[in-house]
């Protein structure tokens, strides 16, 4: 399954775990796996739309992934928040 | 010993101290994090914190005892077949009834709790309104900021929008419509100023003891309503700007109110480089400079919708503000003297004596 990584305050939110197996085959479906094993999530990574919040960071290895990225077995999914702010 | 909850563009401040200051920050939660709104709920000392991370969305979180975690309330957010989502949360207001509380929020949204803010719910009548396809929002987003419940009955609502403008509610918020008369958008063009639902309210507050009163800062003008928000009269005359965003009522006097006058909307800045609170003793008919205490030169600050608040009440009742320069003042007599709070705090975005 894929491997999401996790950071603080996420990770936290995830009952301690900075990695988690998680099924799904695109970034959106491992993500809702993720609120639906730990729904303190919720609301954190994706919005109430489903869509991945504007200044979060969704890799698919070394790549950008959107929602509707394909994610296969072997992938390991990093959330991270975006290089932005003040 | 007055304790003051400081909202800040990096997280909650926790002041504590006595008429004169300076106030030591006695506790600090949400570090790095904007926090726009924070207050206590006399009802049952529970303190609310909406913290808008620019990473994870608004939040709004709560705790009984601010040595304790905070806990994430439930159920800020939109239905998920919205075209938006919650952008973030201007305002929590304790509301007429055991555990009712108000919320409001961006994109001009009401939630409601009844269980003292543990679980909230969308005001389904209220987002379904059938203009809100043609809502517009102000430079700060569509922010329902202002939420005035009518002291002992939970039917009366008004609330307030940047920029939809007022809107009236007799029946617990199931039906509402506008209550605008009078009010008048000079930053709309002059064919489209006196049917235009584009109202940019930056204040609005009732009179406990005459609740029929209100009094509103809008963008451009100070208003007072004496039907509950049906129709506005200027009140604005006698003030250096008519611009500016916070506004304090005294609960006890329904002729008493404090703005902190703006340039304008293009210089949104204290005016002449003088920091001063005008009072009116007479429900707007006349205004008073307050400034002694206060710097008075030199001094450009900023002081944003929410960050301005009271103690108590009468000739002795507090008065709090903060600036986005990361200063606080205070007066513990009614505006007539200041003193510095705190200063070198980020910018600060809102004050609630706790």
């Amino acid at each position: 399954m894929p491997v999401v990584k996790l950071r603080a305050p996420l990770s936290e939110l995830a009952g301690g775990n900075k990695e988690l197996e998680l099924d799904g085959s695109t970034v959106a479906e491992v993500l809702q796996a993720l609120e639906r094993e730990h729904p303190d999530v919720k609301g954190w990574i994706l919005d109430e739309r489903g869509l991945i919040r504007e200044h979060i960071n969704v890799f698919v290895n070394k790549d950008y992934g959107r929602e509707d990225t394909a994610v296969n077995a072997s992938d390991r999914l990093h959330v991270l928040p975006a290089i932005s702010g003040g | 010993m007055t304790e003051l909850l400081v909202g800040t563009k990096k997280g909650l401040f926790v002041l504590e101290g006595e008429a004169g200051g300076p106030f030591a920050v006695t506790s600090r939660a949400f570090a790095g994090e904007p926090v726009e709104f924070a207050m206590r709920d006399d009802r049952n000392a529970r303190t609310f914190a909406a913290v808008t991370s620019a990473f994870y969305g608004p939040k709004l979180f709560y705790s009984d005892d601010l040595s304790d975690e905070w806990q994430q309330a439930e159920g800020i957010a939109l239905p998920e077949e919205a075209e938006k989502a919650m952008t973030r949360l201007w305002s929590v207001v304790p509301g007429e009834k055991d555990g009712l509380m108000y919320a409001g929020g961006d994109p001009g949204v009401l939630f409601e709790s009844h269980d003292g803010g543990e679980t909230w719910a969308l005001n389904q009548w209220f987002w379904e309104q059938p203009t809100r396809p043609d809502w517009s929002p102000g430079a700060g987003g569509m922010c329902l900021h202002s939420i005035a419940t009518w002291p002992g009955d939970p039917a009366r609502i008004a609330l307030a929008i940047s920029a939809v403008g007022v809107w009236l509610s007799d029946d617990g918020g199931r039906t509402w419509r506008h209550g605008n008369n009078g009010l008048y958008p000079r930053y709309m063009p002059e064919e489209a100023r006196t049917d235009t639902i584009d109202l940019c309210v930056h204040n609005m507050h009732r009179a406990p003891k005459r609740p029929e009163r209100l009094f509103m800062q809008f963008h451009g003008g100070v208003y007072r309503s004496d039907d509950a928000g049906e129709s506005w009269v200027s009140i604005a005359d006698g003030l250096p700007s008519d611009f500016g965003f916070p506004m304090v009522i005294d609960p006890d006097d329904p002729d008493n109110a404090y703005v902190i006058p703006l340039v304008a909307d293009i210089d949104r800045t204290t005016p002449e480089g003088k920091v001063r609170v005008y009072e009116t003793r007479d429900a707007g008919t006349s205004w008073i400079e307050r400034g002694d205490g206060l710097p008075s030169s030199n001094a450009y600050l900023t002081i944003l919708r929410q960050a301005f608040c009271r103690e108590g009440s009468g000739p002795s009742m507090g008065l709090y503000f903060g600036a986005t320069s990361g200063d606080v003042f205070g007066s513990r007599d009614a505006g007539k003297t200041w003193f510095t709070a705190a200063t070198n705090l980020p910018p600060v975005h809102s004050v609630r004596a706790a």
